[in-house]
């Protein structure tokens, strides 16, 4: 048994069953854990006071947000060159917890950027190439809903999602360079104090967090993409949650 | 004579004869509906003159905004136009044949593209000095954000290209094609508007227009394969 | 799911006529043989050796001619009618041209655009274009729609004349056309 036969939705259904709820229990634990580090342990910034405690979520959140389109577009490559189904499906999944990742964010920093900078919205060049990183989300999803025909869709999203993920470090280096220019129009972060290696751990636990949610709810949702797909499939109608839902 | 003539070419479908058969075909077309190329224009010169009636006519104001509406307006009129780019072609079946042609499809694409901005963003450049000078640009800043439109526009016509072929046929298609390619138009709208504006501020533009090349050779590699791929989804 | 479990082949000199009912998948399976649609299965060989869409071989030695005329509304017949010869990939004469549209009855219509021509006179441009384009392999579908006598006349004229010179030709269509028995293979879907 290689590991190729996953690669067919019939056969990761079960996987992705499986796995999905022990990711999304270690993303609770990490949650509980990184909040309680975070929030209980961490010291008090001499700087900013307690409103620095927000990064716990908004870093975590801002890797994802960015490490989440790479993935989408690795799927991508895998789905046009291969023209496997199950990548596409994967793909697919991805978008909407990537743009949920994007905006809490953004939210997350629009709320720390009050206290901190006084103002909710700098044009900063995170924040600036974070809300452009939203618009190429809501693109891909939008992109997928217009098609009718799923094949289609998949491939079309595909070839979306590869040239977003070109442009994304074009646009980000852009967006810095254009900042760099507009000097005096926002607040740079790079300066900030050295950070303890407790409040460190803490975004570290946060991230694994971030990292198993996002893995469960794409298990989950690529197995709900799988039935909708696979509906007319005989191992659907055989599937035992199925027949008890019949009966 | 046509003995001659066969042997003038080298290779029978070599992607040059594709280049200039597209290129040719969508400049009659184009010429022949000359009508709907002026509205586009006029809409470039609408938007740009709507800016001031909507801030105000205040010359540093107008200066300091100028290049930046300039450029504005270029990106929404690549807008308008991109729609039509494929669609004629796909309702009656053009773009079948161009997909089944012996020619290399890229080349034909780049060939559609080449004529969409010869159409469309050419015209657009031309008029930009002249426009210009409603805002107050001193030559210095009119000829950077002309040579910095020139190198520009076109990338909005290939990047604009991909966003079309994905979008042929699709509910929605203009405004979903706004969503697909403006955050994509992001980074040729900050180098195109920063050219000018490092003008203005003393600096030399060089850095900006380096830039903006570099990304006219990256989309000129890469946008024809990816519209051309777009466009095989499209008829699957 | 259209179709399953179809074979069949199509040698030198033969026209394949598929034919059937609306719906049951003769324009999806022209599509699939010219590569424009991915089959969710199957193989399709060309020459003996197993061919993938938009392969370039398949590319120079088939012609589709599909449902759309691909002509422009703009453009004279005569300017159609070369815009889409050279297109794939032969460079005809004035006087190929002139010939061409003259045998399609179109010897008057030549300088007009096409938007003024009507249905069955812009199929006669797509016929002068197959008279221009000796492929080994055409793929016809529905070539006799809006034709009328003459026009069917022509068109049996041209499929003969291709399998004549060793060519192939598969057609789908609800018309009978009146080619030679002996030349072709009947395959009914639905």
């Amino acid at each position: 048994m290689s590991l190729y036969r996953y690669s067919s939705p019939a056969a990761f259904y079960p996987l992705a069953g499986m796995m999905a709820p022990w990711f999304a229990g270690a993303a609770l634990l990490c949650t509980v854990a990184g909040l309680w580090i975070g929030f209980g342990i961490a010291p008090t910034d001499f700087q900013q006071g307690e409103a620095y405690r927000i990064i716990f979520i908004h870093v975590p959140s801002a890797w994802m947000s960015m490490f989440v389109y790479l993935v989408m577009g690795f799927w991508s490559v895998l789905a046009l060159s291969f023209n496997t189904r199950l990548s596409a499906m994967m793909a697919q999944a991805l978008a909407p917890t990537g743009a949920i990742m994007t905006f809490v964010a953004l939210w997350t920093g629009a709320l720390w950027g009050r206290p901190t900078w006084g103002t909710y919205w700098a044009w900063d060049a995170r924040m600036t190439s974070e809300l452009i990183l939203l618009f190429l989300y809501f693109g891909v999803m939008a992109l997928r809903s217009a098609i009718d025909d799923p094949r289609r869709a998949d491939r079309a999203c595909a070839v979306l999602t590869i040239v977003g993920s070109v442009n994304i470090p074009i646009i980000y280096f852009s967006v810095q360079w254009w900042n760099t220019l507009h000097q005096g129009a926002s607040v740079s972060l790079t300066a900030a104090p050295k950070m303890a290696s407790i409040m460190l751990l803490g975004m570290l636990v946060m991230s694994f967090a971030a990292w198993f949610y996002a893995i469960a709810v794409v298990l989950w949702r690529v197995q709900a993409i799988i039935l909708e797909r696979e509906r007319g499939a005989a191992w659907v109608a055989e599937l035992p949650k199925l027949r008890s839902a019949v009966a | 004579m046509s003995a001659t003539a066969t042997t003038a070419t080298e290779s029978p479908y070599g992607a040059f004869g594709a280049l200039r058969w597209a290129v040719a075909r969508d400049l009659k077309l184009a010429l022949r509906s000359r009508a709907e190329l002026g509205v586009q224009l006029l809409f470039y010169v609408i938007v740009v003159t709507l800016f001031p009636l909507a801030s105000s006519p205040e010359k540093t104001l107008l200066a300091t905004m100028g290049p930046g509406v300039l450029w504005v307006a270029a990106l929404l009129a690549s807008l308008l136009s991109l729609p039509r780019l494929f669609a004629s072609d796909f309702a009656d079946g053009t773009l079948e044949q161009i997909a089944l042609s012996p020619y290399p499809m890229p080349a034909l694409v780049f060939g559609k593209i080449l004529a969409h901005w010869l159409t469309t963003g050419l015209p657009i450049v031309v008029l930009a000095p002249l426009l210009g000078l409603q805002y107050g640009l001193d030559v210095p800043a009119l000829t950077v954000v002309t040579l910095s439109l020139l190198i520009g526009t076109p990338i909005l016509s290939l990047l604009g290209a991909i966003g079309a072929s994905l979008t042929l046929g699709v509910r929605g298609g203009g405004s979903l094609l706004a969503l697909l390619i403006l955050p994509l138009y992001v980074p040729v709208l900050i180098f195109g508007a920063g050219a000018a504006d490092a003008v203005r501020a003393g600096l030399s533009a060089s850095a900006n227009l380096s830039l903006l090349g570099a990304g006219l050779l990256l989309a000129f590699v890469g946008a024809p394969f990816a519209t051309a791929a777009g466009i095989r989804i499209a008829l699957d | 799911m259209l179709f399953a479990g179809l074979g069949f082949s199509v040698a030198a000199g033969k026209a394949l006529v598929i034919t059937g009912p609306n719906g049951t998948g003769k324009t999806t399976l022209l599509r699939i043989l010219a590569g424009l649609t991915l089959p969710a299965g199957g193989t399709i060989r060309w020459r003996g050796e197993a061919v993938v869409p938009y392969a370039a071989g398949l590319r120079e030695e088939t012609l589709y001619a599909g449902h759309f005329a691909a002509l422009k509304d703009e453009l004279t017949a005569e300017e159609n009618l070369r815009s889409l010869v050279s297109l794939s990939g032969a460079e005809p004469s004035d006087a190929d041209l002139r010939a061409a549209l003259a045998a399609a009855a179109l010897a008057e219509k030549r300088l007009l655009p096409a938007r003024v021509l009507s249905q069955g006179q812009r199929r006669r441009i797509g016929l002068a274009r197959l008279a221009l384009l000796a492929r080994p392999l055409w793929l016809l579908d529905e070539p006799a729609t809006a034709l009328d006598t003459t026009g069917l006349g022509l068109l049996a004229e041209l499929i003969a004349r291709q399998l004549d010179s060793g060519g192939a030709v598969i057609a789908a269509t609800h018309q009978p056309l009146d080619l030679p028995t002996d030349a072709v293979d009947r395959l009914v879907m639905g």
